[in-house]
């Protein structure tokens, strides 16, 4: 207990609260002494809260002592290069610059911040089951609406992050990232980041969904600009953290590892630390831009003052498309990672799929405004746009032909993470099928706003990423704790998550072509989708019950898991060559990379060898 | 080979199952517009695309991991299988033509949808928190929308206030409405019915009730309606009084936000308001007589009802409203005791 009083996250969390309090109440003194109205409707005045709210972040990533070192070096003292981690539970809350705890620290604040996405999901799914309101206000609604999509944004993203910097040091044969600081930096914004967008309920919520489109969200109440505020923290996450894995990809590979010869996840991995590091920024700026049109008065977005409300899609699209990307390429790189090793066989295509990553990561970046098709602008734009739009199903195709044409003639092994890893691909598929309507625009005109595409998108995340996801974490999970999961609690939880997932989304699909608008929170009985929505909430009930039995089984696993420190899945890939958990500084024997990845099935042939003569070869 | 003679006739198989399987479910509501037509034809030529690549790629899938699952006991690794440049430039070249194609059939039709006919009827829609109003050539104002059957129409919307968006399901466009802005929605109607116009683009608390009715008749009923509605406002506006001040609150949308029957939405009910006493946000409690509420429709702000939220209701009804109009209303919500 008294490990946990003094941990930097406690530490964090009250630094958070005095600074937050401090910035408040210095803008309420100055707006007292210029005989401005101090005081509001929520205690404090909306700038008092937002100022309030930089200082607090600011405050909890200072009192963590993640930023500690960097104030010595500008001292100019001496810190060692390492700082050694302490052996319990207890180094996963405090500050470690080991990328293994950082990723595990990631990993785990994404499984916290996806329940409490999902949890928000249940309480509206409720609402829904039966059209009239049963017991949310409008208000509540669209709050728990909006915050559902945005702390499940926030939560991939950082899944995302955990699932990288777990394993690309350790796939590339680094002892760690290129910087090792600015790692921790990373990890150590998202907690006040999402206690920022958790506050947005104490302070009247906001209405807008996680859009957040102007004019709407410059009346919502003071929690949109916590909404904001959060949303900008958390990208400091994303774009540091891009930084640091293209440095390290680069810089820190081992010797022989060319370009061609890394794990496929790598690649994946590039691709979308490059969106990461160079979109991000533009929704951050569209954020701030509404930010100081509500404090300052700016009209940026006002049409009475000149200002364009299309401009702010522009500029929200041109982030929050390839942010979708940031998602699914990972989780494509994933399923490429590890169906080799189900199938033992090499992965088809290798070159095409690395490539395709690549694809997909560069023509995202030309096709924002298809979110914009019914929006308003310049109405010969759209054209442009379906055909930049219609180009991604050609990367995307080529994953899909070479995943097919790997299982094809294997020796296919279902454990729970190929279970997962060919779900992953059914509800991608679905996700990525009901893509081609939305983009030539005539069908979009009807499709937009719609149910469709809640269902559509639902599949491409789940599919793209949170399978994938629960694949890595059933894979790497002994690489992590020495442990194994529990196999027949993961195929309870795969067998009930998927079918209950697939009615879910396909009935979104149904009722949003027979006319169901999204973000309402009440329907007309008269379009008569009451009963489509009971067995909706029934499926979102099982899918809640199946990530419980999940959750279950982490923790069994890690008191009781069958131990297993070795090759479990019999894989060629570096990290499972040495003894689990990896050690403090992954590889004590340095190695080299002496043939291809995914060779299976070719005699004799080895991906890696150990400077101290051992082989990665056949097991 | 075997194997992908039986592949290949079970995707055949699963596509035409999967096609008209689900075709027969009536995935689309009824095409009740011209447009409605184009875009359906677009959706099916996608869908025959999507059930086909469905199959393609589950069947060998499903089949891959039947037939080729590891037998008990056999610890062997599967064929050494890199690649096939060929194969891969196949299926990069072919979805490139097809997606090219489809990108323009995607341009087509929708040059279709936007087809102008010169003699199209104009109506304007004012879309605002939460309610339309459709304001007619001949003069009055309606917040139920009246088509004619077979002829073109054309909607010029605005938004008063956040951004809305025109969707009617059975007419399959869609449109957003901005403020300061005017945006156009194009649509002939070809089936006579009642159907619903919705708000599709999310704009606030009552989103979910933003909707109005959508009546699409034939010519001459349309015809007998608009001369009712003439008649009606002439007589109400000659008339004054309370009987005006209903059809005002009608035409200017009060009551998306404001019952007349005791029922709490977004704003205060108007039933047995007048002359009672209102408790406000800052703790003062104040008599709702004649001034007050002349001042709450031209100064929404100014008093602020306690358990209400201000920057709600729009302050653009001091100007859109004469004097003797917005009396008329007061009038009105003091019959409702």
């Amino acid at each position: 207990m008294k490990k946990f009083l003094t941990s930097a996250l406690v530490r964090g969390l009250l630094w958070q609260a005095i600074g937050w309090l401090l910035g408040a109440l210095f803008v309420t003194g100055i707006r007292f002494l210029m005989g401005l109205n101090p005081f509001d409707q929520f205690f404090f005045t909306e700038p008092a809260w937002v100022f309030g709210a930089l200082v607090g972040a600011i405050s909890f990533v200072a009192g963590t002592g993640a930023m500690t070192d960097w104030f010595k070096w500008a001292k100019g003292e001496e810190t060692p290069e390492h700082r050694e981690d302490p052996p319990g539970w207890e180094k996963y809350l405090n500050v470690s610059l080991d990328h293994k705890v950082i990723g595990i620290q990631y990993t785990v604040t994404a499984l916290i911040l996806m329940c409490v996405g999902g949890l928000f999901a249940m309480i509206f799914r409720t609402e829904l089951a039966h059209s009239g309101l049963q017991f949310l206000t409008l208000q509540e609604y669209n709050t728990f609406m909006s915050l559902h999509g945005i702390v499940m944004i926030v939560g991939i993203l950082v899944g995302v992050a955990g699932v990288m910097n777990y394993l690309v040091p350790m796939m590339i044969g680094a002892d760690d990232m290129s910087f090792p600081r600015l790692n921790a930096f990373s990890f150590w914004v998202v907690p006040p980041a999402a206690v920022l967008l958790l506050s947005t309920l104490a302070l009247g919520g906001f209405d807008t969904g996680w859009t957040g489109y102007p004019p709407l969200s410059v009346r919502a109440p003071v929690g949109m600009q916590m909404f904001f505020m959060g949303v900008a923290v958390a990208g400091w996450s994303s774009i540091l953290g891009g930084l640091n894995l293209i440095a390290t990809v680069l810089r820190m590979r081992t010797k022989g590892m060319t370009a061609f010869r890394m794990p496929i996840f790598i690649w994946a991995a590039i691709a979308t630390s490059i969106i990461t590091l160079t979109a991000t920024q533009l929704i951050g700026l569209a954020f701030q831009l509404v930010m100081f049109q509500r404090l300052l008065g700016m009209g940026f977005f006002d049409p009475a003052k000149g200002g364009n409300p299309i401009l702010f899609q522009h500029l929200f699209w041109f982030y929050s498309h390839p942010a979708v990307y940031v998602f699914v390429l990972p989780g494509l790189g994933l399923i490429s990672e590890l169906m080799p090793v189900f199938v033992r066989k090499p992965l088809f295509g290798y070159r095409f799929v690395a490539m395709s990553s690549l694809g997909i990561a560069l023509v995202g970046f030309l096709v924002w405004a298809h979110h914009m098709f019914t929006s308003g602008m310049n109405e010969y734009l759209r054209v442009p746009f379906m055909y930049s739009t219609l180009l991604v199903a050609v990367p995307t195709g080529v994953k899909f032909f070479s995943w097919i044409a790997t299982l094809w003639k294997g020796k296919i092994e279902a454990p729970t993470p190929m279970l997962f890893v060919v779900g992953g691909i059914v509800v991608f598929l679905l996700g990525g099928l009901s893509g081609p309507p939305n983009a030539t625009v005539a069908t979009d005109l009807h499709l937009h706003d719609t149910y469709w595409i809640v269902g559509h998108f639902h599949d491409t995340m789940f599919g793209g990423y949170i399978f994938p996801f629960f694949a890595a974490i059933y894979y790497w999970f002994p690489k992590a704790t020495g442990k194994r999961m529990n196999e027949t609690l993961g195929k309870i939880h795969f067998w009930l998550m998927t079918p209950a997932f697939l009615t879910l989304t396909l009935l979104m699909m149904r009722v949003g072509l027979l006319g169901m608008r999204r973000r309402v929170a009440d329907y007309d009985p008269a379009l008569g989708f009451d009963n489509y929505h009971l067995i909706m909430t029934i499926a979102g009930y099982l899918i809640a019950i199946a990530i419980a039995i999940f959750l279950y089984n982490l923790y069994i696993s890690l008191r009781h898991g069958e131990t297993a420190t070795g090759n479990v899945w019999n894989s060629r890939s570096p990290e499972w060559q040495v003894p689990s958990p990896m050690p403090v500084h992954n590889y004590d024997v340095p190695f080299e990379v002496v043939g291809e990845p995914y060779d299976y099935g070719l005699p004799g042939s080895a991906y890696v060898r150990f400077a101290d003569g051992s082989q990665s070869t056949k097991h | 080979m075997r194997h992908f003679v039986i592949v290949g006739v079970l995707v055949i198989i699963v596509f035409l199952a999967t096609y008209f399987g689900l075709t027969a479910l009536k995935l689309m509501p009824v095409e009740a517009s011209a447009q409605s037509i184009v875009v359906d034809w677009m959706w099916n030529l996608d869908f025959v695309v999507m059930c086909f690549l469905f199959a393609l790629i589950v069947v060998p899938l499903v089949y891959s991991l039947i037939v080729f699952r590891r037998r008990k006991g056999d610890t062997s690794d599967g064929e050494h299988i890199e690649g096939n440049t060929k194969l891969e430039i196949t299926w990069t070249v072919i979805p490139l033509i097809t997606v090219l194609v489809f990108a323009y059939l995607g341009a087509y039709s929708l040059g279709e949808t936007m087809a102008v006919d010169p003699n199209a009827l104009e109506i304007s829609v004012t879309a605002r928190q939460w309610s339309w109003q459709f304001d007619y050539p001949e003069g009055f104002t309606s917040n139920e929308l009246h088509l004619p059957v077979n002829r073109q129409v054309v909607l010029n919307m605005t938004s008063l206030d956040v951004i809305h968006a025109f969707w009617v399901p059975q007419f399959r466009i869609r449109q957003d409405i901005l403020p300061g802005r005017v945006t156009n929605y194009r649509i002939t109607p070809i089936l006579i019915g009642n159907y619903t116009v919705m708000c599709s683009q999310l704009c606030g608390t009552s989103h979910s009730y933003m909707t109005a009715p959508v009546i699409v008749t034939s010519q001459a009923d349309y015809d007998a309606w608009v001369q009712s509605q003439v008649t009606a406002a002439q007589a109400a506006a000659a008339a004054g009084g309370p009987a005006n001040g209903k059809l005002l609150v009608q035409k200017y949308g009060c009551l998306g936000c404001h019952t007349t029957d005791g029922t709490k939405l977004v704003g205060p009910t108007w039933l047995g308001l007048y002359q009672s006493q209102v408790k406000l946000s800052d703790g003062r409690t104040v008599t709702a007589d004649q001034a007050y509420l002349v001042e709450s429709i031209v100064s929404p702000s100014a008093k602020i009802v306690n358990g209400f939220p201000d920057n709600v209701m729009p302050k653009t009804f001091g100007t859109a409203l004469t004097q003797s109009q917005i009396n008329d209303i007061v009038s009105y919500i003091e019959t409702l005791k």
